[in-house]
């Protein structure tokens, strides 16, 4: 049993890693809040350049002939980089959808009552018909509202909470990064045991999450990945809003990073029918 | 990242099943609570069993991976658990196996493999808990013994045990942490009185051990004198390992009588209870899947547990209350019976977040350890 990272995966999502930090750093992070609603089309082209939408087609057709492992790990580096878009609907649009594996076309999917990006997408797949516009608490994420609830898809639901993973990975970074360079009462705050056990926290849920998100990746079972999608929304909500107390005032403003993490999680938690339709499943698999 | 098991592993895996299937049956009826001397024999017997078949040394000499499915196996097959070899198997033998000299390893392993022995711990004291290198109890040197007098708590098996693995002060002015020194004490020594504690549950299932002037031979000491710190935290290391795979196992088996109970008495109607389940349900699956990790970072770091044993017991512990309480709300009043299955589960289940480094101190270990964050001043 080989639970780690392979080094080609290992490779794949430092590739990620990298080239995010590179395109789409702070300073971009802050251009896309201040333009709201618009995509930066030159990064999705390259997004699709380096494979993040063919990641799992065949090499056949052109794609990368990776499979759920390493597509959990690049979204869990979207996550982490709090990449704007609609992410999950392009990829798993990459078989069907001319032009949604290079990145040359953005494609928006309906995913429970909510449809994300669907003014910015070149392609709307099936159901968004009467979709309304709402004023969405994400700056990062534009949402239209849709009458008829969208199945859920496990993949779809697989790959939003390895985002949710990168999430809680961030947080926890972000809030122990602050709680070691914060000084108040002449120390820096993570010496104090109350801001200890908060970061140790943020730390147990991402780690706690992470072998739940890895193994449904492995194993592709439905029950898997519904454990998988409520440990991964409760380390992202929970984390940042953890991390959003360990910045104090700082992390009530607008200018700091944390509240976009915050709200991109809660954004994502209510992908897939939310949480409940995740804890029914597992129910009924116990008495199954 | 790949959850499958090699052929050997698998190969291992069918030919445990088949043993347990064919030993399991003769063995006699599990002694009661309060029967010391019965348990004592039940727990050493099924080692013997173990030994004669080859499983004695799993917790020692298998790759973790092994040890895995060993723990998973027994546990699935309602094998009895390791009881009073506990602290023998897991904490001194191991601290023995990695720090003793040749003629200590023969003189104590041995017996403990082949269920001869039973050692008990001690460690805290009444005024040694969560800061335990501040204990007091004192050895002094006379001649070739140590004369040791002090008092150890919350010693499980004391009452039954062969052996203490000991930690005693030997030298009182150095910093608190490098004037230990890790002894093994007979408990039949003169000077050794043993008082029962009773737990909450009810059930004495440790004990207060009084030390009154024991002579223990320096022979045997494991490790330099006071250079027990270190010694003791190869043993801590271990505890915080795979000790809680089969306790998974358990729990998830726990978890799906208790659906099928609430199932039968109409408490599954209720959707903020069926959806508890069904959290705990992802909880148990992660914590699996948490071992399985920490386990392969064990394989691939040379059998070494490491500090993501901090991460899975805080979680763990709470998960594990969360689990009976979650019991209590499916048993309704009857919760309230000690005679109902879960409800004295539910009361061990206390001990849980307290019982080896409380999960306060868990958490500074996280934060210190493993996140960098400083030491409080």
């Amino acid at each position: 049993m080989r639970f780690q990272l392979t080094d080609e995966q290992r490779a794949v999502r430092d590739g990620m890693r990298e080239l995010l930090a590179r395109r789409f750093d702070g300073e971009a992070l802050r251009a896309a809040v201040a333009a709201p609603g618009r995509l930066d089309r030159s990064l999705w082209r390259e997004l699709g350049a380096a494979g993040f939408f063919a990641l799992r087609l065949p090499e056949a057709d052109g794609g990368v002939g990776l499979g759920l492992p390493e597509a959990v790990l690049v979204f869990e580096e979207a996550g982490r980089a709090l990449l704007p878009g609609p992410l999950v609907a392009t990829h798993l649009a990459a078989a069907d959808v001319p032009g949604a594996a290079t990145g040359e076309r953005v494609v928006a999917a309906p995913d429970g009552r909510l449809v994300e990006w669907l003014a910015e997408a070149d392609v709307v797949r099936r159901g968004a018909e009467g979709a309304v516009p709402l004023r969405s608490a994400d700056p990062l994420t534009p949402l239209h509202r849709v009458p008829a609830p969208a199945r859920p898809d496990p993949v779809a639901v697989l790959l939003t909470a390895a985002e949710q993973l990168g999430t809680a990975t961030r947080a926890c970074e972000l809030a122990v990064q602050h709680a070691r360079t914060r000084e108040q009462f002449g120390q820096p705050i993570g010496a104090f045991q109350a801001i200890k056990h908060l970061c140790a926290g943020l730390l147990v849920r991402a780690e706690v999450a992470r072998a739940a998100v890895y193994a449904a990746a492995v194993t592709a079972d439905r029950t898997d990945i519904a454990a998988a999608r409520l440990l991964a929304d409760e380390a992202a909500v929970q984390g940042a809003r953890d991390c959003l107390q360990v910045h104090g005032g700082m992390g009530f403003t607008w200018e700091s990073e944390v509240h976009l993490h915050l709200k991109r999680a809660w954004v994502r938690a209510q992908r897939g029918g939310g949480g409940t339709e995740s804890e029914e499943l597992l129910a009924a698999e116990l008495v199954a | 990242m790949d959850l499958s098991y090699t052929p050997e592993e698998e190969d291992f895996r069918a030919r445990l099943r088949e043993w347990l299937a064919k030993v399991l049956p003769t063995l006699g009826p599990k002694p009661s609570p309060d029967d010391w001397p019965g348990r004592r024999a039940y727990d050493l017997g099924w080692q013997r069993m173990l030994y004669d078949a080859g499983y004695a040394d799993v917790h020692w000499d298998a790759s973790p991976t092994t040890r895995l499915i060993f723990l998973e196996e027994t546990e699935q097959a309602g094998a009895p658990y390791v009881g009073a070899n506990f602290v023998g198997l897991l904490h001194a033998g191991p601290t023995i196996a990695a720090e003793g000299t040749p003629e200590q390893r023969e003189r104590w392993l041995p017996a403990v493999l082949r269920g001869e022995e039973v050692w008990c711990q001690g460690f805290s004291e009444p005024d040694a808990g969560s800061d335990l290198a501040s204990l007091r109890t004192r050895a002094r040197r006379d001649g070739d013994d140590y004369v040791v007098t002090g008092s150890k708590i919350w010693t499980s098996h004391a009452e039954v045990a062969d052996w203490c693995e000991l930690l005693v002060r030997t030298d009182s002015s150095a910093p608190k942490h490098r004037g230990i020194s890790w002894l093994a004490m007979p408990m039949d020594a003169p000077g050794v009185t043993v008082r029962p504690l009773r737990t909450l549950a009810g059930s004495a299932e440790f004990a207060e051990v009084f030390l009154d002037e024991v002579r223990v031979p320096v022979a045997n000491r494991v490790g330099d004198e006071n250079d027990g710190w270190r010694v003791t935290m190869v043993t801590l290391s271990f505890e915080r390992g795979t000790a809680f795979v089969g306790e998974v196992v358990a729990c998830r088996r726990v978890l799906g009588e208790l659906a099928c109970a609430a199932r039968e008495n109409g408490r599954w109607d209720d959707p903020a209870l069926r959806r508890r389940l069904g959290r705990l349900n992802a909880e148990f699956r992660a914590l699996w899947r948490l071992t399985q990790w920490n386990v392969s970072e064990a394989e691939a770091s040379g059998g070494v547990p490491g500090v993501g044993g901090s991460v899975f017991k805080l979680r763990y512990s709470h998960a594990r209350q969360e689990l009976y309480d979650a019991a209590a709300d499916v048993l309704g009043p009857d919760g309230l019976d000690l005679d109902r299955p879960w409800v004295l589960d539910r009361l061990s289940s206390l001990s849980y977040t307290i019982a080896a480094g409380t999960s306060q101190i868990q958490r500074n270990i996280v934060a210190e350890r493993i996140l960098g964050l400083p030491k409080g001043r």
